[in-house]
């Protein structure tokens, strides 16, 4: 329980996905200037980040893995190869059936949501989220942990950089900085801000 | 080469850059560039990716369904990035290893698909591949800039060969640590913008709220 948590919290602070790793910035810079947009981008984020990397655990786990077919017969199979086409059917797959649930059950959610949601597939901290999964030898419950949190995070960076931007847009800012440079910049800062937590053990 | 493919290759580089301009494909312009040696490697990566599915999605663009043409395209940008992924871990393990997932992100880089939805869906193969080529050669200028300046400002090396000497080894630069730290991949592409911005006015953004002083007569 306790190995969960602090794997929660490394992943929301000290791991954030935009901050740290740099995914999804392209979303990040440009969904930023509201926090209205923010906030929902992230909610779907959460949404999406949670479902997919279980999932795609279990299709690394039973499919893909070295010998990971053994439960079907087939000894000796070693499908990794075949991983980053699965993780990014699966996204897209899960973005698909939760922008048709949404419309169909919540359709309130559906309109403030449903205009990220294909921005999602292409969305680099979705598919960095399985990977880093992967990578890092997770398993079934950690991925769940990992992905709420890494969801959360990402949401996390996104709203605060919103909130940053829409009071950035008063200030006296240089004619070239204007707009996307110092929005890097300020991204910069917030990255600097979140290393403060790399010391942080629990 | 005509004058129409020359600005297709050499457009995107600083006029139209993909990513200063069109702000696609930063991920793995800012987690990469550590060293230039892996920022090259990346870069040769992408292009080769950018190129041959600009080509393959122009071959198919007269026989793709409008509904279903963006998973086409993933699944041809995932095929080829099992190809440069499989090819890295077979001749290059150690850049393969420092790379980490970031060779996999190629697919959801925004570069390919974008160039691919923008360009190839209405373009001949060959100028596809020619887009794909300039707009890979952007996104390696921007990457390798930003290398060259994180390795010899980080480390005080290039490529790996000591640049300057290191106050460690008895020279006389102290290696800047934050350099070599994610936030200054943000800096270091900021200032870039703001350089580049100010070299070429048109691609200035207009602020939202232009601060002025205000006449007492006007607020009345």
């Amino acid at each position: 329980m306790e190995a969960h948590l602090s794997l929660l919290l490394r992943a929301v602070f000290t791991e954030n996905l935009a901050l740290a790793f740099f995914l999804g910035m392209c979303t990040f810079l440009a969904v930023s200037r509201r926090i209205d947009t923010a906030i929902g981008l992230g909610l779907a984020v959460i949404a999406v980040q949670s479902i997919t990397v279980p999932i795609n655990n279990l299709i690394f786990r039973f499919l893909l893995a070295p010998d990971a077919l053994a439960w079907a017969g087939l000894a000796g199979f070693d499908l990794r190869f075949l991983g980053f086409i699965s993780y990014i059917g699966v996204i897209a797959a899960v973005v698909q059936v939760l922008e048709m649930v949404l419309d169909r059950y919540f359709a309130v959610l559906h309109q403030t949501l449903g205009i990220f949601l294909p921005l999602i597939t292409v969305n680099c901290a979705i598919l960095g989220g399985s990977l880093f999964m992967v990578e890092r030898g997770y398993d079934f419950a950690q991925s769940v942990v990992y992905g709420i949190g890494s969801g959360a995070g990402w949401a996390l960076a996104i709203v605060a950089m919103a909130g940053i931007r829409e009071k950035l847009k008063y200030s006296d800012v240089p004619a070239g900085l204007q707009g996307l440079g110092i929005a890097f910049i300020t991204t910069g800062l917030m990255s600097l801000a979140f290393m403060a937590f790399s010391g942080i053990q629990l | 080469m005509d004058r129409n493919s020359q600005r297709t290759v050499f457009d995107p580089l600083i006029d139209n850059n993909p990513i200063t301009l069109q702000v696609l494909g930063l991920c793995s312009a800012l987690a990469v560039t550590t060293s230039v040696q892996t920022a090259l490697i990346m870069s040769a990566a992408l292009t080769a990716v950018l190129c041959c599915s600009n080509v393959l999605v122009s071959l198919i663009r007269k026989h793709l369904a409008q509904s279903i043409r963006i998973i086409v395209q993933i699944t041809i940008i995932a095929s080829l990035v099992v190809v440069v992924d499989e090819f890295l871990r077979a001749y290059a393990v150690e850049a393969s290893r420092r790379l980490s997932v970031f060779v996999g992100l190629i697919i959801t880089n925004c570069i390919v698909l974008g160039r691919a939805e923008a360009f190839a869906m209405h373009n001949p193969p060959w100028p596809s591949f020619l887009d794909g080529l300039g707009n890979g050669l952007g996104y390696s200028l921007v990457l390798i800039l930003v290398g060259v300046v994180r390795e010899l400002f980080g480390a005080g090396s290039l490529l790996g060969y000591p640049v300057l000497a290191l106050v460690r080894d008895g020279g006389w630069y102290q290696p800047n640590g934050l350099m070599l730290l994610p936030p200054s991949a943000f800096f270091i592409i900021g200032v870039l913008i703001w350089g580049i911005r100010t070299w070429k006015r048109s691609q200035m953004e207009r602020a939202e709220y232009r601060i002025h002083e205000v006449h007492r007569t006007e607020v009345l």
